[in-house]
């Protein structure tokens, strides 16, 4: 790895400077699990990184009915999955904080750094976007929200600008009936990234589906929501046939690409199994909340 | 252009460990050329074989993807620090008693990996533990005698088994 | 379990912990990496990213003005090697092309292929200065599958190779004089092919690929080597066979052999990758030109690119069978990719293809093929995973044909003693049909697999095994243990099966054996870990240093009892009068009189052996394919493997468990995934998805034990044999489960979801 230059600041104003003044040259360090990868094999090149893990905020991980789930940046993912309660009430994201890596990298890799890595096939992405999260943003012009869902802009590339950071991911408390869940498919049974990626929310009435929200990853530059696979089961009861709508819309939905992982018509026949699985455990998950 | 080195304190395996390094250094790298302590393995240097586990603060990492900066005021246990001068921990016998290591190399890993399972959950599943230690790869034993060694080793350690 | 054969062995057959485990479950071993040196610097490879390009200019003034540059080397700094074969342990290869390998003379043939180096004071600024080496390529057009490359079109990896026709494997060959990618072809003939065709009632063929694989060791390939001021060159590295690599660096080097020093330090895996020379040669020449010991270690992504794996293929197959199930005629054409340079293992590949069956008439066409990928090595079992898969594939077929049950059908047509193989070889005393019989009388096999989308695969497989030298030394010690001194590095437990063996022969517990590995100036020559052999040749050496320590210690008993030695008998670890009854003495008293009675006693011997004794092994394998996905998991698994006498059971158990899930990873999942320009893109162990511990169920290994006749503890190999069935069971398990036969390697989840797809298209359009 090249020289690199090293600062921890302990807040988010001081984090702010610390990037600001290099501006693409820094970047921040939370877990490290892809940055620190990709600096060694030359993908990306800086001369400062910015370790955010000493600022409070970002390590804060706080959950209650009126306020909703916050998550900071750089909270690693086991401290999600061992809250029992959180886990309980945020089900999708209780999937992917035990899918990213393996225990090892469960012990660093945060879902903040898994959504500003903006990988095409970033696992916490469609989960996040399932839970309609919002991505809070420090930067010189003060703090600013933006929906997950917008957040990526590419492969590797976000909506950050010179000096942001990504401070905290925010959730709002889940309606009653509601139920996530995030599947992804791997030709291994762990340490593999996802060949398509599903993830779902429903709010149910009864056996009627009220709001439903779809997100893919792996299957387009980067994890997109799939609106209309979303809307095809609102309203309606998630009959076989209507699962299959939504699970169509989905495949409309991904524009994948052949590759080392698979090919893109493998791939979207996989959006498809996947949509309608993650729907399947989401509603179950809904009816046994 | 070589940077200025970086004071850093930890405390690895109980004793008070205080060491130089540049930035862009790992964990890893520190313990193997700056310390000695060649018990922690390299086999990917990117997160992706478990060679290099070492307990960090409590968890589990991968040593290869935590830089030595970031390990300030840290309390770090590695393979080096689980035998004590008592004897081999009831892991370490458990994996000679059970052939579980041929060419050895993955072995460290194996152990600091499993220790931290048994220590947070005294009675796993054999699917709780090759789910614990997916992330270390073995190329040499098909894990099979791996797996067997942890369950034997659980219930030498107080776990029902 | 274990089919134990009794012989009375005392130490044979037990499970002691081995003599390096305290150091290997501590951290203290010292792998090839973490030997320090005074004084040493990192060395780093620069490597081509063109598959295929003449080298037209390399500048390397930047990087030798980068502060903390110590010494940068190219081709040009390796001596002009000679164009003559040499012995490479499995297979062998030309120097030149060896030479050539380690570093580029005047062409990168392959993606990754060595093109200079560089030693600086710390690995991040031999890095740095690595990208500072300025390299002007004239690309070429690659070639890159073996089938194509033999097309009298394809553009030509090295322009003046020839073909060489071989009779038989390891036949010097004759040059055709025909300009061609293709380096070599060997026929293989039995009987009379177009006969035995004519015999038959139903006849399969089919086209089998296979992708290139890598062995996966997860210690990287690494050296220290320091040239010293009086030219004797000293390395200490992670190696399969120091004395092979002592002779390859003195080729390529033209440095004597006495001059140069290897000391192997612990090894972390090899499956037959760490039989060459890689960084070894740089790191000489660096230090040469440093004066400076030099470390070097290669990245993940250097191992995939730079190092040797087993060879891409292609197979096609056909075989005949009679009606009531007796296979009559056998035809293979075997087209193996060697990589850049020539000598694949497709020989090994043409041998051991329908080896475990009794087939009259067979016909073997194998092409070793120069193809602008890394020149392969070998990996367990070299070349026969690729070709029993292909076998083993239409075996399974026609025994449906005829309506046989596949393992029945086996067990029908089992080779057994006495029987030819390919190249008219006749089998020895050997365990084939005994595997298949045990795997019949399973649990397993009487187990309901319960389920739908569930299938059983089984499969067979056959390696030949390797015999090779080796040199052992024993110094009996005043406390009645026994130091072994020997030189194959120890890979997978080694130490404890030879220490096994010498405590059975002293009569002693394996715990008073002392087994140490030494450097290639400390015992006589030794061959290779590897053809599982280690166990095998090093118990020849025993046996015969055993025997030499004990009657000089008749000797000394016979002047302690004042007798002539020939009243002097041992067994079961004691001397005795054969006059006198009441004279005893155990080894241990004995050994403690050795001053007194004259002196020390160590002796030391060296031996090459013949008669290997052939691996046979059967798998079986129950799978559950998801058909939406293509996943397949694997439910139960279990190997029946002739291991001859197994020394350390456990650690004989756990070569035919490794070799297995090496096989399923092969089968599955695992390949070289190239793009058009000859680029590898998954070079890590990310992409490259090797199994891990949640991807397997446990592997019961059923240990059949034939002891092989022409050893003195009944041994005969283990290691290999295990890659070669899983390959072929899981495709036979796969097509049980969802009814499609898979012909590519890996059998990945988008190719199951493709053929299932295809399944469909095909019943409704013939509907």
């Amino acid at each position: 790895m090249r020289p690199i230059e090293y600062v921890a600041p302990t807040t988010v104003d001081e984090a702010v400077a610390a990037l600001a003044e290099k501006g693409d040259a820094a970047r921040p360090l939370a877990g490290g699990t892809d940055i620190l990868v990709q600096l060694r094999g030359g993908r990306r090149a800086v001369d400062r990184i910015v370790d955010v893990k000493r600022i409070p905020e970002l390590n804060e991980l706080s959950y209650d009915a009126q306020a909703g789930l916050r998550v900071g940046a750089a909270v690693p993912c086991h401290r999600i999955y061992e809250d029992e309660a959180i886990a309980a009430v945020y089900p999708g994201l209780m999937d992917v904080a035990t899918l990213i890596g393996g225990i090892q990298i469960q012990g660093r890799a945060s879902l903040g750094g898994n959504l500003c890595n903006a990988a095409p096939s970033g696992d916490s992405i469609p989960a996040l976007i399932a839970h309609n999260a919002v991505a809070e943003v420090a930067g010189p012009g003060g703090k600013r929200d933006v929906p997950v869902e917008d957040f990526c802009t590419a492969p590797g590339r976000t909506v950050l600008g010179p000096g942001e950071f990504l401070v905290a991911l925010r959730m709002p408390t889940p309606p009653a009936s509601f139920g996530a869940s995030y599947l992804r498919f791997i030709p291994r049974n762990e340490m593999d990234i996802a060949v398509a990626g599903a993830g779902a929310s429903v709010v149910m009435d009864g056996n009627t589906v009220t709001a439903c929200r779809v997100a893919l990853a792996s299957v387009a530059p980067t994890p997109v929501l799939a609106e209309e696979a979303g809307a095809a089961l609102v309203g309606k009861e998630p009959t076989d046939d209507a699962l299959a709508q939504a699970a169509e819309a989905a495949r409309a939905a991904a524009k994948p690409i052949s590759d080392m992982r698979g090919t893109a018509e493998y791939r979207t026949h996989l959006v498809g199994v996947l949509t309608t699985r993650a729907l399947r455990n989401a509603i179950q998950r809904a009816k046994e909340a | 252009m070589p940077s200025e080195k970086i004071h850093v304190r930890t405390t690895v395996n109980g004793e008070a460990t205080d060491f130089l390094c540049e930035a862009n250094q790992s964990l890893l790298e520190v313990l193997r050329d700056v310390l000695y302590m060649t018990g922690t393995k390299e086999g990917c240097n990117d997160g992706n074989c478990g060679a290099c586990t070492v307990n960090l603060d409590g968890r589990i990492v991968d040593s290869c993807l935590v830089l030595g900066v970031e390990a300030q005021g840290a309390t770090i246990e590695t393979i080096e620090g689980v035998a004590t001068p008592e004897g081999l921990h009831p892991i370490q016998q458990a994996f000679l008693e059970n052939a579980a290591l041929q060419c050895g190399i993955c072995t460290p890993g194996f152990i600091v990996a499993s220790k931290a399972l048994l220590e947070r959950e005294p009675n796993p599943s054999e699917h709780r533990i090759r789910h614990w230690l997916a992330g270390n790869l073995c190329r040499c034993t098909g894990y099979d005698k791996i797996v067997r060694a942890v369950v034997d080793a659980a219930g030498h350690m107080g776990g029902k088994s | 379990m274990t089919t134990v054969e009794d012989r009375n062995y005392k130490v044979i057959g037990t499970r002691p912990i081995r003599h390096d485990g305290a150091d290997k479950v501590t951290g203290r071993a010292i792998y090839g990496i973490d030997y320090h040196m005074t004084g040493e610097l990192w060395g780093k490879i620069l490597r081509s990213p063109h598959a295929h390009a003449n080298i037209v200019k390399i500048d390397t003034s930047k990087a030798e003005a980068l502060p903390g540059v110590r010494a940068v080397i190219t081709g040009r700094d390796l001596p002009v090697a000679a164009d003559m074969e040499v012995d490479d342990g499995e297979t062998s290869i030309n120097t030149m092309h060896l030479s050539n390998n380690v570093m580029a003379h005047r062409k990168a043939l392959y993606r990754g292929h060595a093109v200079a180096a560089v030693a600086a004071d710390n690995q991040h600024i031999a890095e740095d200065a690595v990208n500072l080496i300025e390299v002007e390529y004239e690309v070429l057009p690659p070639v890159l599958n073996g089938r194509e490359a033999m097309k009298a079109d394809a553009p030509l990896v090295h322009p003046e190779q020839t073909t060489k026709s071989m009779a038989f494997r390891f036949d010097p060959g004759t040059d055709t004089g025909e300009k061609s990618n293709i380096a070599g072809r060997t026929e293989m003939r039995l009987g009379d092919i177009d006969e035995g065709f004519k015999q038959a009632d139903v006849i399969v063929e089919r086209v089998f690929n296979t992708n290139w694989v890598h062995q996966g060791y997860i210690e990287a390939q690494n050296a220290t080597v320091l040239w010293n001021n009086d030219d004797s060159i000293q390395v200490w590295n992670s190696s399969q066979g120091t004395f092979n690599q002592r002779q390859l660096m003195a080729e390529i080097l033209k440095h004597p052999v006495s001059k140069i020093r290897i000391t192997p330090q612990e090894i972390g895996g090899g499956f037959g990758g760490k039989i060459p020379v890689y960084l070894e040669v740089p790191a000489a020449v660096l230090s040469k030109k440093s004066g400076r010991p030099v470390k070097m270690m290669m990245s993940r992504a250097e191992v995939f690119e730079g190092t040797g794996p087993a060879s891409g293929s292609e197979t096609v197959c056909k075989m005949g069978a009679t009606k009531d199930g007796k296979i009559v005629a056998a035809y293979a054409e075997l087209v193996f990719e060697a990589g850049a340079f020539p000598g694949s293992a497709v020989g090994a590949g043409a041998q051991g293809m329908f080896t475990t069956y009794n087939i009259e008439n067979i016909l073997i066409h194998a092409y070793d093929v120069v193809v602008n990928k890394p020149k392969s090595a070998a990996y367990r079992s070299p070349g026969t995973p690729q070709t029993c898969f292909a076998a083993e594939s239409v075996v399974d077929e026609l025994a449906e044909k005829v309506g046989i049950d596949p393992l029945e059908f086996r067990i029908m047509n089992a080779a057994k003693e006495g029987d030819r193989r390919a190249d008219g070889v006749a089998h020895p005393v050997m365990g084939n049909l005994e595997c298949m019989v045990q795997l019949k009388e399973s649990n397993h096999y009487k187990s309901d697999l319960g389920g739908p989308n569930r299938g059983r695969g089984i499969a067979s497989g056959y390696w030949g095994n390797a015999g090779m030298p080796a040199s052992c030394a024993v110094s009996v010690n005043p406390d009645g243990t026994v130091s072994l001194a020997e030189g194959s590095p120890d890979i997978g437990g080694s130490r404890v099966s030879l220490a096994m063996m010498t405590a059975e022969a002293f009569g002693i517990p394996a715990e008073d054996v002392i087994p140490i590995i030494k450097d290639t100036d400390s015992i006589g020559y030794n061959g290779l870990t590897a053809g599982s052999s280690t166990t095998l040749r090093n118990g020849v050496a025993i046996a015969q240093v055993a025997k030499q320590a004990i009657d000089l210690m008749k000797a000394r008993a016979a002047r302690l009892w004042e007798t002539e030695v020939d009243n002097v008998d041992f067994a079961d670890g004691v001397f005795f009068s054969k006059a006198e009854s009441e004279l005893k003495l155990t080894f241990k008293e004995l050994a403690g009189k050795l001053m007194e009675t004259g002196g020390p006693i160590s002796t030391a011997a060296s031996v090459a052996p013949r008669g290997a004794g052939p691996s046979f092994s059967t798998h079986m394998v129950d799978v559950e394919v998801d058909p939406e996905t293509g996943k397949v998991d694997i439910l139960r698994y279990t190997a029946a493997q002739d291991v001859g006498v197994a020394i350390h059971p456990d650690y004989v158990e756990g070569q035919v468990q490794g070799g297995a899930v090496q096989g399923i990873g092969w089968a599955l999942n695992e390949e070289y995934f190239y793009d058009d320009s000859g680029r590898m893109m998954n070079s890590s162990y990310l992409d490259y998805r090797m199994p891990t511990s949640l991807d397997l169920p446990e592997i019961d290994a059923i240990l059949v034990q034939v002891p092989n006749p022409d050893h003195p503890f009944g041994v005969r190999g283990v290691a290999e044999i295990s890659i070669v069935p899983p390959l072929g069971a899981l495709a036979n398990a796969i097509k049980a489960a969802v009814g499609v036969r898979m012909q590519e390697l890996p059998m990945a989840p988008y190719k199951i979801v493709k053929a299932l797809w295809d399944k469909e298209a095909e019943s409704n359009g013939a509907g």
